[in-house]
């Protein structure tokens, strides 16, 4: 199918490009930027006026509960939600049901994934057998299966030695191992930053030395075992700070944030809003503008969505109890705009970080528009405001801290190879 | 902005937690708990104030001593007791808290009584109950118990009536506490110039200082001059918990003993909210000495749980 | 209209009230009004009389629909109710509900002997059938207006007319 993509404003952060100009698609990729290629008819054409014309979005963690929890949300819900919020290829973690430690597993969701074609998804294989830190997975066996990555979710490994091995393993084939940096004993059973809030709400608190110290023990088992390291959610100032320095000193290391921990803290836990129990938790004004400045300034390598959708129940429970987790897919984008807007960075830097540079930390083409690349789109109204609400939101998740909210950035259309998965 | 406790004319609607409440409203329960107090001592000691209201205590922490003075409060306004022990068993049978809290509709409770493990309980409890449903907190995790707060600072009052000009120590595991926290909140609003809380660093809360409260870790220089001295209750569990060694030495420093009381102002008082670790965290002749006023503070529970029964239920 | 002088009708409330009282019979007075009409009345009645004062608001009959009183005082009943002649003082009558919930309150203190009421003055709009023994004025006023006693500093009465909330 032959599409023409009139009057947008592309914006390619991998190519350089920001301009008015329109886009071809041919047989699913893309044909030509600003000139129609020879012989093009369209058989449809797309009106993009006003619209940001980009590469579908990339993020780095969402949790779609397959294989597992129907009753929470379902491959075909999520990755609909996916669509709708303009990503068209998405990570997610191994923590399913069971866990994505067998390669079987893993061809079963991407081929699911595939079957549904509404977005390319790359799935995180465990790094130890059924995440319980003792021993090795088949990396080798689960990366031909499709895992873009090793992790250990949200289970930390307490054997040191476990952990160096694995990072050994990993590095013999050069894989990337995700961790999200706590020190499992200091976080046992906390709920919220360990600070002044905790302290009147009587929360179990996680000290911000639980994300040090796992950053720094990990950082120095990569050195030895020479493994790429991509560090998932940081939290704290602490934590921008040994990265700054560790990548200053070429040490092979990215780095993400999750969109809740850029725009709140703990003070928005408010009167026990269990919305805003997450995992790593909500921090202080310090540590969310040491975030924010760290993304700008490019320590913090991509934003992405952490979606993790949590059914109503589950968060109907007083504070430590509920289920941690918010949905976010069709909040990544509007989100990544107001960090934007908020910290003065352009909105060609701003795409880049849920464009090319999430999918060169997955090691996948994806993310730019250049010719005869997939033709993955997002078009989007930047000014066009829209409510957060259980009405409008299409995951199954319906639990967010932006309920209520009102967010500019739209997503119009959405295109995956070269058809439309949303806007249609 | 919105107080959860308050109603839109700025009542209390429900007492989950002394911090967020005015100082006016904290008076008005201290003044209305005045006249309560004397109804204990008559022949009748009934007001027939609730009469045909019926008040619900929903246990899901067992507690027998508040929920029997809560009870006791609610039949003295002549009220009808509902008591709920929701042990964890049921619980595990898969009911939520607030499935329990709906089962309980068919009750027509005018007043829920709530004690739970989980800090945050009571605040959920009160977002869900019907409009004309009044919810107190009985203990909620560690967050708060602010009936215990208001009965100790009424405590205090009767003794030192001049509170602008008192130092009050709280003594004891403040991290693990909610009475702590709420006894710290009713004293500053109340305009306690100096609130002091004496305890090893592993009892208390990081932060601390930004409650309102002065530090202390050495029990001597914390209890020079106090004029109430506030004790708290230890756990066992604090000592498997890698928080403290042993009780022997807690008791050696930061047990309260008649020798140590002594450097507090000779008429200072002695409070303890119960139940009490004799030999723990309190000395068997301070508990039972003169300066201890810990028997008259279960007295003056009931009138501040009747004062504070009354308020609610008549603000609808 | 005016308003009899308060301390002229207090003179006449004591004389009015001698005929009821023994060395036996206690005062009680309702708060606030009529605490302070006991306190005046007291030495002038001769005997060294037992007194207490009562504060109703526990037995209002309007708690449903007013919520509590905003401010409550204790009751001290400081003498022994049972057997006991007591006469009850208050300062203005006007449905009779703050007498029945008084003679509620009393009750719950034990069985007097009797009970008798004196007020200053009866204002008309009687809803219970409880009357006062002893009244130096009956003065009827609409629903929309209030009959207050006040105080001043030096502990002077006066009685001023205040539009009601309906």
């Amino acid at each position: 199918m032959k599409i023409h993509i009139s009057n947008g404003r592309l914006i390619d952060p991998k190519n350089d490009i920001d301009a008015c100009t329109d886009l071809y698609v041919a047989a699913g990729r893309i044909a030509g930027i600003g000139n129609k290629p020879d012989g093009f008819t369209a058989d449809q054409t797309i009106d993009a006026t006003d619209l940001i014309v980009c590469p579908g979005l990339v993020d780095l963690s969402a949790r779609m509960r397959e294989p597992g929890s129907e009753y929470r949300a379902t491959l075909k819900s999520e990755l609909r939600a996916a669509a709708a919020g303009g990503v068209t290829s998405l990570s997610c973690p191994p923590d399913t049901e069971p866990v994505l430690d067998e390669p079987g597993l893993v061809e079963m969701l991407r081929y699911r994934a595939k079957q549904l074609e509404l977005a390319h998804v790359y799935p995180l294989g465990a790094l130890t057998r059924q995440l319980k830190g003792e021993q090795l997975t088949e990396m080798a066996e689960l990366t031909e299966a499709g895992c873009a990555g090793f992790s250990q979710a949200d289970t930390a490994i307490t054997d040191t030695r476990v952990l160096w091995r694995a990072m050994q393993y990993a590095a013999t084939f050069g894989y990337t191992v995700w961790l999200r940096p706590e020190e499992p004993y200091l976080a046992k059973d906390g709920v919220a930053h360990d600070g002044e809030i905790a302290a009147r709400l009587g929360l179990k608190g996680i000290p911000v030395a639980a994300e040090a110290l796992a950053i720094a023990s990990i950082l120095r088992i990569g050195r030895d075992t020479g493994a790429k390291i991509h560090l998932s959610r940081l939290s704290t100032a602490e934590a921008v700070d040994l990265v700054r320095e560790a990548k200053k000193q070429g040490v092979m290391v990215s780095c993400d944030v999750s969109i809740n921990h850029l725009h709140l803290t703990e003070h928005d836990i408010g009167f026990f809003d269990a919305n805003c129990h997450l995992r790593p938790p909500l921090r202080s004004q310090r540590d969310r503008e040491a975030l924010c400045s760290g993304l700008a300034d490019g320590t913090i390598d991509a934003i992405c969505s952490d979606h993790a959708p949590v059914d109503d129940d589950a968060k109907l429970l007083p504070f430590a109890e509920a289920e941690p987790g918010a949905t976010g897919l069709e909040l990544l984008l509007p989100l990544t705009l107001k960090w934007a807007g908020e910290n003065r960075v352009s909105l060609i830097d701003a795409i880049a970080r849920i464009t090319h540079l999430p999918a060169s930390i997955l090691g996948i083409t994806a993310g730019e528009l250049g010719i005869n690349t997939a033709a993955d789109i997002c078009m989007f109204d930047p000014e066009r405001y829209w409510l957060v609400s259980p009405a409008t939101l299409l995951s199954q998740g319906k639990n967010t801290p932006f309920v209520g909210s009102e967010l500019a950035g739209k997503v119009q259309y959405t295109m995956l190879n070269g058809h439309l998965v949303h806007g249609l | 902005m919105f107080n959860p406790q308050l109603d839109k004319d700025g009542k209390l609607k429900h007492l989950l937690s002394i911090e967020g409440l005015p100082k006016s409203i904290l008076k008005q329960i201290l003044d209305t708990a005045d006249s309560f107090a004397g109804v204990g001592e008559r022949e009748v000691k009934k007001v027939p104030l609730l009469r045909g209201k019926t008040v619900c205590n929903i246990f899901f922490e067992n507690s027998t001593r508040t929920r029997t003075t809560f009870e006791i409060a609610a039949k003295r306004l002549s009220a009808d007791v509902i008591n709920l022990n929701v042990g964890t068993s049921s619980q595990s049978k898969g009911e939520t808290i607030l499935d329990t809290v709906e089962n309980l509709t068919a009750m027509h409770a005018d007043v829920f009584v709530v004690r739970h493990a989980e800090s945050g309980a009571a605040h959920l409890i009160a977002r869900h109950v019907q409009p004309h449903v009044h919810v107190i907190n009985a203990g909620d995790g560690r967050h708060a118990h602010p009936t215990q707060g208001l009965l100790d600072v009424y405590t205090i009052r009767r003794y030192k009536p001049d509170m602008h000009n008192l130092k009050v120590a709280l003594v004891g595991d403040v991290l693990h506490s909610r009475v702590a926290r709420s006894e710290i909140h009713a004293l500053t609003t109340l305009g306690v110039p100096e609130v002091r809380v004496i305890a090893p660093k592993t009892l208390l809360p990081s932060f601390v200082e930004r409650l309102g409260v002065q530090v202390y870790h050495d029990m001597r220089e914390g209890l020079k001059d106090v004029d109430v001295v506030m004790m708290l209750r230890l756990q066992n569990e604090r000592m498997s918990g890698a928080l403290l060694p042993s009780a022997q030495e807690y008791f050696k420093y930061f047990g309260l003993t008649q020798e140590k009381l002594a450097l507090a102002k000779p008429d200072a008082i002695v409070m303890h909210p119960g139940p009490m670790n004799r030999g723990v965290e309190i000395d068997s002749a301070v508990a039972d000495g003169s300066q201890s006023v810990i028997l008259p503070q279960v007295t003056y529970g009931i009138a501040v749980r009747m004062a504070v029964m009354s308020i609610l239920a008549g603000n609808n | 209209m005016t308003l009899p002088d308060a301390e002229e009708l207090l003179i006449k409330l004591a004389d009015g009230i001698k005929p009821f009282v023994t060395p036996e019979t206690a005062l009680i007075g309702i708060h606030s009004g009529g605490v302070w009409l006991m306190e005046r009345l007291l030495p002038m009645l001769g005997h060294d009389l037992v007194h207490g004062t009562l504060d109703v608001s526990f037995y209002r009959d309007d708690f449903g629909s007013r919520g509590l009183h905003a401010e409550t005082r204790p009751s001290q009943i400081p003498f022994e109710v049972n057997d006991r002649n007591i006469l009850l003082i208050d300062d203005v009558f006007y449905t009779g509900r703050t007498i029945r919930a008084a003679m509620n309150e009393l009750f719950d203190y034990g069985r007097p002997a009797s009970i008798s009421l004196a007020v200053l003055v009866n204002r008309g709009g009687r809803e219970l059938p409880i009357t006062p023994q002893v009244c130096t004025a009956e003065i009827p006023l609409p629903a929309d207006q209030n009959l207050q006693l006040l105080r001043d500093e030096k502990g002077r009465f006066t009685l001023q007319l205040e539009r009601a909330d309906v």
